[in-house]
């Protein structure tokens, strides 16, 4: 039994790690895509049919590229940091049911890699430990881009993980767990039980954090192609700059999963028409990551700050103390 | 006044015309006190600017009016005046070259690509020995086609000159209008810069031999 779990777990992981590498790379052809057609362009065509191959193409670029270390950069931080932020991403992923459990030749398999009763907590405190890469990346590259990018880094991190926090804690005193598996349990009986009609504020101020925490374009500040160049990644090449590249889009997805399972239901009933809709949910709001990103500006890191500590704070607090006001 | 008789079409770019889509924006005073800085935000935040940007790029992409030019397969028309890679062209009568050996455009040449010798042939005429152009200097000014009086050196369209030299595009035999192009009658004349304008026969008068 112990043996079975172990390789059971084992092999969750590398289907995990292997689907979300692979859906990274999926992620940015169909980013180029996207963004293509909202600018009146076409996006890759030439490599392979509508251009699917491309992402072939870049994959063997990025890993055949010489891998340059500049001088004077600090050698050791400098190459751990793209790892930190890939390797934080498929971490998160571990606490993240992806799809209903079900039976595969007799055998019953739960698409979650460890259902751990602080999934949340686990989740979110993951993906601050992601911000180390960039922090380090940024300040190891001896670059003043980079740095300044690290330190970008450093003051917005502070103001969206409160929002983030303090939003979700809303829901978390409704269901009273911090499993997204009891999370889902909870709004599994049909569209009326979603959580973002009893808490659609929290709703609203996660999905500007989640912007925030994965560094999207509204605030796209940590790596702001007309500011700082390419930020922390300014000093990386081939695949250690892909491993940042990874890790970002990885983030991109597990975070449509943390809001379609906290907010809109999850999987629901867990039927195969729940797992569609899951997915379905996921594949919305990875769209309008990309979506955003044809249509908006970026606003300045003061602006950021400004917005998440006077306005969203305060209607985060407000919603916390109506939540349990209502509550009581 | 005679605009009406040209009838190549023109954009108005004047903005003070009545009839132009110009106008001046509204841009409001900013705020002073905090109130006014407060009715701001809440009117920025409510009056759903961002979803009119959400809806804009998205009306754009289901309407799919792609603007792209595909270029090695699609290629834009250039202009008959455009200054590419130089050619030599012949005279339709005898197809034997325009060029006299003036010298002019060697003269002309404001980068000093342009070389060329003559010398007398058998029949104690100038021909053209040597001729060459280091395309790695020229700045296509046009000045050589400009100047020269016999229209003979001109500017083609082929702007694809991306080789592993740019010397291949250089030699005199490869600049000069092939010969069963000429049988063909094929040969296009330049446009642009010292060409010679549309019916310039009616106005060419007759040699004087009075003196």
């Amino acid at each position: 039994m112990e043996m079975a779990y172990f390789i059971e777990t084992i092999i969750k992981i590398v289907v995990v790690l292997l689907i979300f590498s692979a859906l990274a790379g999926i992620g940015t052809y169909f980013e180029r895509k996207v963004l293509a057609f909202m600018q009146r362009r076409l996006g890759p065509v030439n490599v392979g049919p509508f251009g699917l191959l491309q992402v072939a193409a870049d994959g063997i670029k990025l890993f055949t590229k010489e891998d340059i270390v500049p001088t004077n950069v600090v050698s050791r931080v400098f190459k751990i940091a793209p790892v930190i932020t890939a390797a934080t991403a498929f971490m998160a992923a571990a606490a993240i049911p992806f799809l209903p459990s079900f039976t595969l030749f007799g055998y019953e398999v739960h698409p979650i890699v460890a259902d751990i009763n602080i999934g949340i907590l686990y989740i979110l405190g993951i993906m601050g430990v992601g911000l180390y890469g960039p922090l380090l990346a940024g300040m190891a590259s001896a670059n003043k881009f980079s740095l300044l990018s690290a330190a970008r880094g450093a003051a917005v991190f502070i103001s969206y993980e409160v929002i983030t926090g303090l939003s979700i804690l809303a829901p978390i005193m409704m269901v009273g767990s911090l499993s997204l598996i009891d999370f889902n349990q909870y709004q599994s009986s049909g569209i009326t039980s979603w959580i973002v009609w009893s808490q659609p504020v929290a709703f609203v101020l996660f999905w500007i954090a989640a912007f925030a925490e994965t560094g999207r374009t509204p605030f796209h500040l940590i790596a702001n192609d007309h500011e700082i160049i390419d930020g922390f990644g300014t000093e990386y090449s081939g695949m250690r700059w892909g491993l940042f590249f990874i890790g970002e889009y990885a983030n991109m997805f597990f975070i449509s999963f943390v809001i379609s399972i906290l907010f809109l239901g999850g999987y629901g009933d867990g039927s195969f028409l729940g797992a569609l809709g899951l997915l379905g949910k996921v594949a919305f709001f990875f769209f309008f990551f990309l979506w955003t990103r044809a249509a908006w500006p970026d606003v300045r890191p003061d602006q950021l700050m400004w917005l998440c500590w006077k306005v969203l704070m305060p209607i985060a607090v407000l919603n916390i103390l109506i939540t349990a006001i209502v509550m009581m | 006044m005679h605009i009406e008789h040209i009838d190549e079409h023109f954009n108005n770019r004047n903005v003070t015309e009545l009839d132009s889509n110009y106008y001046l924006v509204g841009i409001e005073d900013y705020p002073s006190d905090n109130w006014g800085r407060f009715k701001r935000v809440v009117k920025r935040s409510l009056r759903g600017e961002l979803f009119v940007g959400l809806w804009v790029v998205m009306r754009e992409m289901i309407r799919f009016d792609i603007h792209t030019v595909q270029y090695p397969e699609e290629k834009m028309p250039i202009g008959p005046r455009y200054r590419a890679i130089h050619q030599m062209k012949r005279l339709w009568e005898s197809d034997t070259e325009r060029c006299i050996g003036c010298g002019l455009c060697e003269k002309i040449c404001i980068s000093n690509c342009i070389r060329i010798d003559t010398k007398l042939d058998v029949n104690s005429r100038k021909e053209v020995s040597e001729y060459s152009i280091n395309l790695g200097r020229c700045i296509f000014c046009g000045y050589c086609a400009e100047v020269c009086p016999e229209l003979a050196i001109t500017h083609g369209g082929e702007y694809e000159n991306a080789s592993d030299q740019r010397e291949h595009f250089t030699m005199y035999q490869d600049m000069l209008t092939p010969l069963d192009m000429m049988r063909a009658g094929t040969q296009v004349e330049f446009e642009g810069f010292g060409s010679i304008t549309p019916h310039e026969d009616e106005r060419v008068k007759k040699t004087p031999l009075a003196y």
